[in-house]
């Protein structure tokens, strides 16, 4: 249905130019007083109501023109229920609906020195709002394109990184290299044990075993070897 | 009402200051075309007006196509200063299409002459090549110009607005190079022209919509939640 909403309202957009191109028309401009509805006019109370509000929106327009803030401040605040309903008669869901509002806050400021407020604010406001709700209403739709709302895939989507064979693997290699330093003579295990497994210097190592530097060395050296081409041999 | 509503009109009534409302569109356009007039006479103190005047007498497709240039300039001029509004309909760029479409056919019409006007002749490929580099060359400071106008407003279509003002620029820019243009219509000469208008539109559709899009107005700070 929104989908549907979308692609109306997108159309219509792209389309009016062509479809409507003697409609270069002005927003309307206010004359409060030249339509005068008839007595007991079902439309009286309405029309006089929508007129006011919006002499009364043009005026604050007009005084924030002049910098005055509180008058802009009431402005801003008054139209805020305007642009929402408006936004969501354009077919905007509820959920975007504070992005248009704040994109048209944001453009009403921006562009507030181009109103005149000889103009209905509120025909302005309006051609405001529906040119932004469309923007969002594009966004969505480029982004229903791109991207899949999916959150289950998501969280069930495995992380390459994780290698969980990783772990046997290394279980593997240490119980291998456990058995390996155990098939060496005592002074070459000792060498590795201290020099390397638990990395002492050579001094350090030569107090705790009672052997010299020359004699440690020596045995790591051989000891390595034999591990390497042990490792070699697949054993 | 909504927090963020709160913070984003208070952020919005801070950033305020007093401006000055815009003139009419047709007002504006009257005074970019203004400045275009003081470039023609400036031009005009350079060329052989004589001569010109001589080459327009000679044919009525030239006095159309020179009539459509100038219409076709002004409209998309007037055109463009409306599309700066963000309440104006979209369709003011067709404005400018019936004044083109005359320049564009009378330019064409020039072709189907049997006859070549006194005074001149047709150019060479090498000398159209003059005619691309005055209107790229003349369009450049016109459009610069009349962007720099069109920033003062605030355009929901940036790069529809651009590029009318590319188009018044170009057009303005064709209209000019009759000071300097001792050729005939010539195929290849209007293709020169229609080419160098193209390039004109193009860069003022991708170039000036952007230079549009970031207007005069600063960002607007709104303070973080709970920040009051």
């Amino acid at each position: 249905m929104a989908q549907a909403n979308v692609i109306s309202a997108l159309k219509h957009e792209a389309l009016r130019p062509f479809l409507f191109p003697c409609s270069i028309s002005f927003s309307p401009v206010i004359v409060p007083s030249a339509v005068k509805p008839r007595p007991g006019h079902a439309m009286k109370s309405v029309e006089q109501t929508r007129t006011e509000s919006d002499t009364r929106r043009s005026a604050l327009m007009a005084a924030a023109q002049m910098g005055d803030r509180t008058a802009y401040e009431t402005l801003l605040r008054d139209c805020v229920p305007f642009i929402a309903s408006l936004a969501r008669r354009q077919g905007v869901p509820s959920d975007r609906t504070d992005d248009v509002v704040q994109e048209v806050l944001l453009t009403v400021h921006r562009a507030r020195a181009t109103y005149d407020p000889r103009r209905s604010f509120d025909a302005w406001l309006r051609v405001i709002v529906e040119r932004r709700a469309i923007d969002i209403l594009r966004q969505m739709r480029r982004r229903g394109e791109r991207e899949v709302h999916a959150p289950l895939a998501y969280e069930s989507h495995a992380d390459e990184a994780v290698d969980l064979s990783a772990g046997i693997e290394h279980k593997e290699r240490a119980k291998w290299i456990g058995a390996a330093l155990a098939e060496l003579p005592q002074r070459q295990r000792e060498a590795v044990h201290h020099l390397v497994l638990e990395e002492k210097s050579l001094g350090d190592a030569a107090v705790l075993t009672g052997r010299s530097k020359g004699s440690l060395k020596v045995n790591l050296h051989r000891a390595l070897t034999a591990l390497r081409l042990k490792m070699h041999r697949g054993d | 009402m909504d927090d963020s509503y709160d913070r984003l009109i208070g952020a919005l009534a801070a950033d305020l200051r007093p401006v000055r409302r815009l003139p009419p569109p047709a007002l504006r356009a009257l005074f970019w075309l203004t400045l275009v007039a003081a470039v023609a006479a400036a031009l005009a103190t350079f060329a052989d007006v004589a001569a010109m005047w001589h080459r327009l007498a000679a044919s009525r497709d030239m006095w159309l196509a020179v009539l459509g240039s100038i219409a076709t300039a002004a409209t998309a001029a007037f055109a463009a200063f409306e599309l700066s509004l963000p309440d104006r309909s979209r369709a003011w760029a067709l404005l400018p299409l019936p004044a083109a479409a005359l320049w564009v056919g009378a330019s064409g019409l020039g072709c189907m002459r049997a006859y070549v006007l006194p005074g001149t002749h047709v150019a060479a490929i090498g000398e159209t090549r003059d005619c691309l580099l005055f209107i790229i060359g003349l369009s450049v400071p016109l459009s610069a110009a009349l962007i720099l106008m069109l920033r003062r407003a605030y355009s929901l279509a940036p790069p529809l607005t651009a590029a009318m003002a590319g188009l018044a620029s170009a057009a303005a820019a064709a209209t000019l190079l009759n000071f300097f243009h001792p050729f005939d219509a010539a195929a290849t000469d209007l293709a020169v022209h229609a080419v160098a208008v193209v390039i004109v539109v193009a860069a003022a559709w991708a170039l000036g919509g952007r230079t549009l899009r970031n207007s005069f107005a600063g960002p607007v700070t709104v303070p973080p939640a709970g920040s009051n």
